[in-house]
């Protein structure tokens, strides 16, 4: 029987080998073949043969005009016009798709983080908030936070998004929400305002997955579901508004004088301060996990089951932040897109360099969670000013990231005495807010001419411009504020209702049976005492 | 007839099986177990915080012998998992009652 089944296997083998030799044989033969007519007639009507160089590819052939002998400037402008905006809508897409893949950054390093037996849990958390995140943006999140933006020049305008809702107050237009783009209905039914669509949505499912990592390891599944709808539909959406939907964040800089108003160039405070204090109210609303702290209140570390796992959803996560903060130029055209690319990484540099040295000189050892920790802070600090500052700026604001958010992890566990299994509040909510002070400090004033209808470049207090500072300091203090204050009312409100946190004897199993109704590892048998954590060979040398 | 035991560090495991079929052993048992003895456990740290490791991964090592053979087999075993430091393990020797072998019903011995 086994000789028969390779002996068949050697027959297709060489059978597929005599294949594509023929098949490469007669292309050649083919080839040839179309040379020599090529040659033979070389007319005047352009000769359409193979460009293997790509030199000719792409010609004034390819501009449609009425006329190919007298093109007019009108018809080349509209080519051009249209050239421009197609090479935006590309790079917002293809930056858009980027971003979405940091849910799997996510996944990976909450998982790693947190323990065998809740694996199954804490990956579907990370995997389902995609889907509930975008339903509840698509029916109305959207319409809140960018329902008045328009006009977006970089995607044509979408003018449909033109009705922003306000209320007067000092004799000024305090912009609160926007109201155009329910469901994405017909009056909206425009590629500028899908491209936006996608590219926003990405955004703020990156927010809504943060809090999925302090509350992991015993956040009830159903509590998780309503959170993800009230963040996606109402939180993240009016916050947004108020930056980057034409609120009145945006404008305090063409109301009251203060700089540019308070501005956050792809999200330290939109998406990763938002997404970081609900994590804070999230994770002292649910309490700290069983066993976290001692009788005394002396914090215990709870070993992550996947290191490896963690290290490389924090790659991801650096890889999609690529699309994070280029591509919020909302423009391939925006040649900015270099340095913006480039910032990022030095600044994700800075902050795994950093926390990997914090942690050896305080403990000897780098440890690979700080490592992540460190490289997401120095990324999330970057994300505001990366198109405002120097690479050296960029540099430091990564350094001061990842000392930060180590010396803030002891500070929320052995101080606050607050669980977050993840270190998600100081990542996001920490460094988002140090983010945009940085921008407020180190802004250099080569960019963002007319940022939020403000004449002039985006400077900080060092480069002339205190009054930007100011901006950032009050677009932090709402952020923390209003977010807090929504999210621990909304944590108690389900506590009161459905309950946030599964029983002690589930918490004690593990998630995955009990909520999910399958388990991560089900070959393995799992031991929930600390000690497994460790299982190096060699163990006690 | 007798069973031992040998509890031994996992990284040294190979070793310990190369030199107990060097002295003529044919078969034995492996298992991973957790455990505890003088050695205790050991304190790590992770994120800033400090844990208790209690029970230390070792390898369970378990062959059954003809009586003749015992002492060359914990002589191999002594060579091959020492290292002089906490934590090398333990060697336990029973008396057996019997043994069986399943596909031919052979006892005693005969059976190993």
């Amino acid at each position: 029987m086994n000789t028969d089944r390779k002996a068949l296997g050697r027959r297709l083998a060489v059978g597929f080998g005599i294949g594509v030799v023929l098949m490469l044989g007669v292309s050649q033969l083919r080839s040839l073949h179309a040379q020599a007519t090529d040659a033979a007639s070389a007319a005047p009507a352009a000769p359409k043969g193979p460009d293997p160089t790509g030199a000719s590819t792409g010609t004034a052939a390819d501009v449609a005009v009425k006329d190919a002998a007298n093109p007019t400037l009108a018809e080349v402008m509209e080519t051009v016009g249209h050239n421009k905006i197609s090479i935006n809508f590309v790079w917002v897409l293809i930056t858009g798709f980027l971003v979405m893949f940091m849910q799997t950054g996510f996944a990976m390093v909450e998982t790693g983080f947190t323990r065998a037996k809740n694996a199954a849990h804490t990956f579907s958390m990370n995997y389902m908030v995609y889907p509930i995140g975008m339903f509840g943006y698509w029916v109305c999140g959207f319409a809140l936070q960018m329902g008045g933006v328009a006009p977006v020049a970089a995607l044509g305008g979408v003018a449909p998004l033109n009705h922003e809702v306000g209320i007067t107050l000092f004799g000024k237009t305090f912009e609160i929400f926007g109201a155009r783009g329910f469901f994405l209905g017909g009056d909206v039914y425009d590629v500028g305002v899908f491209a936006l669509f996608l590219f926003q949505m990405v955004f703020m499912d990156t927010a809504v997955t943060i809090p999925t990592g302090s509350m992991a390891e015993r956040w009830k599944w159903s509590s998780f579901l309503v959170y993800g709808l009230f963040m996606s539909m109402v939180v993240y959406p009016l916050f947004g508004n108020w930056v980057w939907g034409g609120g009145w964040l945006a404008d305090l800089g063409a109301n009251f004088g203060l700089g540019h108003g308070h501005v956050d160039f792809a999200g330290s405070s939109v998406v990763h301060m938002v997404g970081g204090v609900a994590a804070l109210a999230g994770a002292i609303v649910i309490g700290p996990r069983l066993g976290k702290f001692d009788k005394n209140g002396k914090p215990i570390a709870i070993p992550g089951h996947h290191i490896p796992m963690a290290l490389v959803g924090t790659l991801i996560l650096a890889f999609g932040w690529f699309g994070f903060n280029p591509g919020s130029t909302l423009a391939g055209t925006d040649l900015r897109i270099a340095v913006v690319a480039t910032n990022t990484m030095l600044a994700g540099t800075g902050g795994a360099i950093t926390a990997m040295l914090f942690m050896m000189w305080k403990f000897g050892k780098p440890d690979p969670s700080m490592m992540c920790n460190g490289l997401l802070a120095g990324l999330v600090a970057i994300t505001a000013p990366c198109a405002f500052v120097t690479a050296p700026v960029s540099m430091l604001i990564g350094a001061i990231a990842g000392v930060l958010v180590c010396v803030s992890v002891f500070f929320i566990e052995g101080t606050l005495k607050i669980d977050d299994p993840v270190g998600a509040i100081s990542v996001h909510g920490v460094n988002g807010a140090w983010g945009v002070i940085s921008l407020g400090l180190f802004a250099d004033g080569t960019y963002g001419d007319g940022w939020n209808g403000v004449a002039g470049t985006v400077k900080g207090l060092f480069y002339g411009d205190g009054s930007q500072l100011l901006a950032q300091l009050i677009g932090t203090a709402t952020c923390f504020v209003f977010v807090f204050v929504m999210f621990y009312v909304f944590f108690k409100v389900v506590e009161k209702t459905i309950g946030n946190r599964v029983s002690a004897e589930t918490e004690t199993v593990g998630l995955d049976l009990p909520e999910m109704g399958a388990l991560a590892y089900p070959e393995f048998s799992l031991t929930t005492s600390r000690s497994s954590a460790y299982a190096g060979p060699g163990g006690g040398n | 007839m007798k069973k031992v035991e040998a509890i031994v560090r996992p990284h040294l495991l190979d070793a310990v099986k190369t030199a107990l079929q060097d002295v003529g052993i044919v078969g034995m048992t492996v298992s991973e177990v957790k455990g505890f003895g003088r050695q205790k456990g050991h304190t790590e740290t992770y994120r800033g915080s400090e844990y208790k490791v209690d029970f230390l991964p070792k390898v369970k090592i378990e062959v059954v012998l003809p009586d003749e053979v015992v002492e060359k087999a914990i002589e191999a075993v002594l060579a091959t998992a020492k290292t002089g430091k906490f934590g090398d393990g333990k060697i336990f020797i029973t008396d057996l009652s019997g043994a069986v072998r399943i596909r031919t019903g052979e006892r005693g011995e005969e059976a190993l």
